[in-house]
């Protein structure tokens, strides 16, 4: 075995706006964890050990979006430490659940909420990591999905290419053998807009996706957008159904602000 | 008075017809399950009546029907308690014998030595029970790719030989059906055996023709007695009335040369504004064949695999060679799958690639209807040839 194949990759995991979901992923990946630790050597995790190694990284996984100034400087120093940068989920990858703030007045709410709002420095936006410094691979999903996340893990490990499909979320429920709940239901499903990944587990258990991955390559949601209100949705309920985890990225963005559905 | 059990011969010759009733039905079953087999056949899941195991008759969904109309899929009662009184589902065959995903290969290193694993388990006997005209149509088209030729598929070709075929013919076809412009039903053909269902009267009886050797075989020891030549009629004028029935059609030989002539009609783009290259038309067409080969290995580095999983034209990974995808528009991918469909397929494999069974109408979650969009097409190619001249 060649000594390339045996060096550990070194992982680190850092965390910005977000819940911390994702981040668990990695240690709830239970019984892959002993072989993980074989060929990964988990150099800056805070969440999971107060051993914290310096950089360089071969990997580094971020989580969470940027809405500080303080975050903002954090994530060029991190990208500059990392070979390769792997965002974390739709508050790393999209903006998040936060990006909600987007559309708002921030200063308004900070001051309504704190005592002080003085001491609370934060920017008027929740910003995807891509638009701050440039991402190797993005894993979608709120919260990602572990087997893709030790997939991408494995990969690197040989250096191979991950298998991380970009395509709908209807592929993967239809190879699953869901019958479609869209269909035969008439439940609102934002699958054929989303970027598969997660399995379609929601469809699986008969609820519509809610577009946690966010939007798939070629995503048309205006099209979907009009079906749903073709068949008698609220205009308001399907502008809503795109501002949610990923409502920040395009063209999910749009979609919610009701372009193209007036 | 019905004619002895007795009165008729051990094994009944290739094209007998047969009459059967529903407590045979139930014997039937249980001697196909005897000789192990695993029956597929018609069951209420989710909302539809959808391919799946069939244990008893019991299993089956009586009284049960189906109302269609693109992106629209709904379940109804029926007047009485026909057990195989619907018309296509949501499965087909090729979710048993071409499955969405499989393991084709595995492989292990250990004390520097490269193992080959063995197959997970051997391929399944099925017999397809309910199955219609239009899905046996299908199966034969995917023989044609998958079995010998360029694109042999070892894991079909081991279901697909294994499999025993008990047709229904289809009596109340969806409103999304056309199989009747493709010439493969309603009356189904290449069968084991093929029932007609006659649940109207008081006696709730079928027809049953006997389309080979192991359909005869199966039923030796099931009572059946001769069938008058009245049934016979009667199941005839069924299929003949749901035939008339249809109301979809389309031209198939005209579309051989309409496709192959408009790849520049305008049409490609107006359903390109409303099609969601989703590919949920390509998962579930029964002739849709396409797969990608997905390598992984595991995270030790130790074992690696490769799975075989349902493809579709509509991704930007299926069309994608060095330096990117060739169809990257989501007109070109639709103009891809039903040029395919259409036209080239009868060039690559001597046969159309639809057999008319409406799936990819039903299940396309926008309802685009594909023979609205040739309709289209030669209305275009129509109006573009009085202006040329
Ligand atoms: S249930 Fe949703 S994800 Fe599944 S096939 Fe239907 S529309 Fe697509
Ligand atoms: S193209 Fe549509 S109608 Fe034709 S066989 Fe495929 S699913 Fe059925
Ligand atoms: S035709 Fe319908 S099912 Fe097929 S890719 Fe387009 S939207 Fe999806």
């Amino acid at each position: 075995m060649s000594s390339k194949a045996k060096r550990k990759l070194k992982l680190g995991v850092f965390k910005f706006a977000s819940c911390d979901g994702c981040q668990l992923s990695l240690l709830d990946l239970e019984d892959d964890l002993l072989s993980l630790a074989d060929a990964v050597e988990i150099a800056f995790f805070p969440e999971a050990s107060s051993k914290m190694k310096k950089g360089p990284y071969d990997i580094g996984l971020v989580e969470g979006s940027i809405t500080t100034p303080h975050d903002a400087k954090r994530i060029q120093q991190i990208r500059r430490q990392c070979k390769m940068l792997v965002t974390i989920g739709a508050c790393a990858t999209a903006g998040g659940i936060q990006a909600l703030r987007n559309w708002h007045n921030l200063n308004q709410w900070v001051g309504q909420v704190y005592a002080k709002p003085k001491f609370i420095h934060i920017l008027s936006t929740s910003t995807p990591i891509a638009e701050h410094v440039p991402v190797d691979v993005e894993l979608r999903g709120c919260p990602i999905n572990k087997h893709q996340l030790l997939e991408l893990l494995a990969a690197v490990a040989v250096e191979r290419k991950p298998n991380i499909p970009t395509y709908s979320v209807c592929m993967e429920c239809k190879r699953r053998g869901n019958v479609c709940i869209a269909v035969a239901q008439g439940v609102p499903c934002l699958g054929p807009a989303t970027q598969a990944g997660c399995g379609a587990i929601c469809p699986a258990y008969g609820r519509g996706c809610y577009g946690c991955f966010g939007p798939m390559e070629s995503s048309s949601p205006k099209i979907l957008a009009v079906h749903l209100l073709a068949q008698g949705n609220a205009t308001e309920a399907v502008q809503r159904s795109f501002r949610t985890f990923n409502a920040w990225s395009e063209p999910f963005r749009e979609m919610s602000e009701g372009k193209g559905t007036e | 008075m019905q004619p002895e059990i007795s009165s008729r011969p051990e094994q009944l010759p290739k094209g007998a017809e047969v009459r059967m009733d529903v407590p045979a039905l139930e014997l039937l079953i249980e001697a196909l399950r005897e000789r192990g087999y695993r029956v597929v056949g018609p069951v209420l899941r989710d909302g539809a009546i959808a391919y799946g195991p069939v244990n008893k008759v019991g299993d089956l969904p009586a009284g049960w029907t189906s109302e269609q109309n693109p992106a629209s899929y709904r379940l109804k009662r029926r007047p009485d308690n026909a057990l195989f009184g619907y018309a296509t589902g949501p499965k087909s065959m090729k979710d048993f014998l071409h499955v969405s995903e499989i393991r084709t290969f595995a492989a292990e290193k250990t004390d520097g030595l490269f193992w080959i694993l063995p197959a997970s388990e051997p391929p399944p006997r099925y017999a397809f029970l309910g199955v219609r005209g239009c899905d046996i149509a299908a199966m034969l088209v995917q023989d044609r790719v998958l079995i010998g030729g360029q694109a042999a598929d070892p894991f079909y070709e081991a279901r697909r030989r294994n499999c025993l075929i008990i047709a229904v013919h289809c009596t109340e076809p969806a409103s999304t059906c056309f199989c009747v412009s493709m010439g493969t039903g309603p009356r189904a053909r290449n069968f084991d055996l093929a029932l007609t269902e006659f649940a109207d009267s008081d006696l709730h009886e079928f027809l049953v023709e006997i389309g080979s050797e192991a359909g005869a075989e199966i039923l030796e020891r099931i009572p059946v007695t001769i069938a008058s030549t009245e049934m016979t009629s009667r199941s005839r004028a069924l299929t003949d009335r749901a035939g008339q029935a249809m109301t979809r059609h389309l031209d198939k030989d005209r579309a051989v040369s309409l496709l192959r002539e408009n790849f520049d009609s305008p049409q490609w783009d107006r359903v390109a504004e409303r099609c969601l290259a989703c590919g949920n038309c390509t998962m579930v067409c029964p002739t849709c064949f396409c797969v990608t080969f997905e390598d992984s290995t595991d995270i030790s580095g130790q074992r690696a695999e490769r799975w075989r999983k349902w493809d579709s034209c509509y991704s930007l990974a299926f069309s994608y060679i060095h330096g990117g995808s060739v169809r990257s528009s989501t007109k070109s991918r639709y103009r891809q799958w039903l040029t395919h469909k259409l036209s080239s397929w009868v060039d690559q494999f001597g046969s159309s690639g639809c057999v008319g069974c409406g799936r990819c109408i039903t299940w396309c979650p926008v309802g685009i209807d594909l023979t609205e969009e040739v309709a289209a097409i030669e209305k275009a190619n129509s109006a573009a040839r009085k202006e040329d001249s």
